[in-house]
């Protein structure tokens, strides 16, 4: 689908900050308040905007540290449907954060969050490994999260300028 | 009994005033919780791929001079770029020269082209540097007022008004600090039928040229006739974020280059070596993160300059550049007293219009290169300043 000008920078803005007050969302975009609302309802009702998320540092949260594990995933895709059936059977684990159909070496990368290790562990062999159509897996553990979708986790960003300047 | 040691400094120099910025940033300086909408420059850090290039020239020992005019491989992007985006066509042999921000290259345009006693005309509200640096050149700077009620825009009429037998030239910024005003096609050109009239010399200052929101940017050079009496200035500093790294340049025809050139080679010998192996990869790759900044100013233009209009600060939409130049009248105090007090009061700091000159009495420059955080905060308490003069 095709959007206009105002409801891309619409788009934009609030994908770095869904929770700006739609009254500045209106001034930014030189729009008013009414129109801003109808482009926002048009944005949800065409699921072009899915969902209003928070990214959340879970290190910083004692007792919810939590690992994540991000597997590549060899799979024999079933005729008629590709990979598309494997993919919905593992994507609708609550476990499952993301799945991606990649090109190169493998066929699925699954992201898993989990409490702990072993949890991982026993929903690879316990879950995934048992799927029909699963051939292989192989589990990379995240250790530490620099950046997740665009946002640096831990960044001194302090304005370094002097306070008035010609 | 030895002479007091400030006899020592020269007349010219005992007799320019300091900028009026400075006492800002002392008050501005001491005080703590202070949201500045008073610094003149991004509050982006110069992109990653800048950085890095800068750094791996560190790592394989790019340390020593380089050619006085710059380095060739910079002049050649340099030349490219101001042929795409402005249509302008200078040699990078011998008409383009890389200096210490466009703050040099305006000294040197200057120093290479005044007579004792010629006069420059400077377009008021102006960047603080325009007088002084005439002065030090040996020249008269000689004002021309814009009028906020006519969106600060340069009228040719003003200019004949003060042309002298002594004028020499004229020194133009579109996108202008601290108005934001931007010259179209249309002013330009009228601009120009004067300066060809009258055989002047125009000093162009196109800092901001890449930070323009509405319409398209055109260069003064570009109008018809006016690539020979032009000194283009221009540099690195506000588009691609990169004040810090002292790097600008000049294009001029050439007998106006060689001038220059020989100037910098005998008081700066080069810019910064490490600064121009950034500023190619800056205009090598950079555009997309120009455009990515110049969106994001957009946005909080339209945010901020609506919102001072909403408190009860009239303000025009500034073209380009970085900075609201609201009107205090309805607060009655002149730029100096407002600042002053919205700094003890609420802790804003803007800049009083008086210190870009006379016909900026009555205005503040507010930089809006801060956080839309900060200037939903600025804008909070400045209505709460205004409501309490009620
Ligand atoms: C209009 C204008 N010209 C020139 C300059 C100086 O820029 P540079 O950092 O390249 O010396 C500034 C900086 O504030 C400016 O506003």
């Amino acid at each position: 689908m095709k959007l206009t000008e105002k409801e891309l920078e619409i788009v934009e803005i609030l994908e770095n900050n869904a929770r700006i007050p739609i009254e500045t969302l209106a001034k930014m975009t030189s729009l008013t308040v009414e129109e801003t609302e109808v482009i926002l309802k048009r944005l949800e009702e065409t699921k072009v905007i899915v969902q209003y998320a928070t990214i959340i540092d879970w290190r910083k949260v004692d007792g919810h540290e939590g690992v994540t594990a991000m597997i590549d995933v060899k799979v024999t895709p079933k005729r008629g449907v590709g990979f598309d059936e494997v993919a919905e059977r593992i994507y609708r684990f609550p476990e499952v954060k993301s799945v991606y159909l990649m090109s190169g070496a493998y066929d699925l990368s699954v992201v898993i969050e989990g409490r702990s290790m072993a949890e991982v562990a026993h929903f690879v062999s316990e879950k995934l490994s048992t799927l029909d159509s699963v051939i292989s897996t192989t589990t990379h553990f995240i250790l530490k999260k620099y950046k997740h979708d665009g946002t640096v986790f831990d960044q001194g960003d302090q304005d370094r300028r002097i306070v008035v300047a010609p | 009994m030895t002479r007091a040691t400030k006899t020592y400094v020269s007349e010219t120099v005992s007799r320019l005033q300091p900028s009026g910025i400075r006492r800002f940033f002392d008050l501005a300086a001491s005080m703590e919780g202070v949201i500045s909408l008073g610094v003149g420059e991004p509050d982006f850090v110069t992109s990653w791929s800048v950085r890095e290039a800068c750094i791996l020239s560190l790592e394989q020992g790019y340390t020593s001079y380089t050619a006085n005019a710059g380095l060739l491989e910079l002049r050649q992007e340099i030349a490219a770029y101001l042929s795409r985006k402005f249509g302008l066509e200078y040699r990078p042999e011998s008409e383009l020269l890389v200096t210490v921000g466009a703050s040099q290259a305006l000294d040197l345009a200057l120093r290479a082209i005044v007579n004792p006693g010629d006069e420059v005309i400077v377009v008021e509200p102006s960047f603080v540097s325009y007088g002084p640096l005439v002065t030090l050149a040996g020249g008269v700077p000689v004002s021309v007022r814009t009028n906020g009620a006519d969106q600060f825009k340069l009228r040719p009429q003003q200019i004949e008004e003060v042309i002298s037998p002594r004028t020499k030239a004229l020194i133009l910024c579109s996108p202008n600090n601290p108005t934001g005003t931007v010259l179209n096609r249309e002013d330009l050109a009228a601009v120009a039928r004067i300066v060809e009239k009258h055989d002047l010399l125009v000093i162009s200052d196109e800092i901001y040229a890449e930070l323009t929101y509405d319409d398209p940017y055109t260069s003064f050079p570009a109008i018809e006739g006016m690539r020979e009496r032009t000194i283009l200035v221009s540099g690195f500093s506000k588009g691609f974020a990169m004040t810090g790294w002292r790097l600008g340049f000049v294009a001029a025809p050439e007998a106006l280059l060689q001038a220059m050139l020989k100037i910098h080679q005998y008081a700066m010998m080069c810019a910064p070596t490490m600064a121009q192996y950034g500023a190619i990869e800056a205009l090598k790759n950079g555009e997309h993160d120009v455009d990515e900044m110049r969106k994001s100013y957009r946005r909080r233009r339209n945010y901020f300059v609506q919102s001072l209009n909403d408190i009860g600060l009239c303000c025009h939409l500034p073209g380009g550049a970085f900075y609201a130049f609201p009107s205090i009248a309805v607060t009655g105090m002149t730029s100096e007293q407002f600042a002053e007090r919205l700094l003890i009061e609420e802790k804003v700091a803007v800049v009083p219009g008086s210190v870009f000159g006379k016909s900026g009495e009555g205005y503040v420059r507010c930089s809006y290169a801060s956080s839309l955080e900060q200037l939903q905060e600025a804008i909070k308490r400045m209505k709460r300043f205004l409501s309490r003069l009620q």
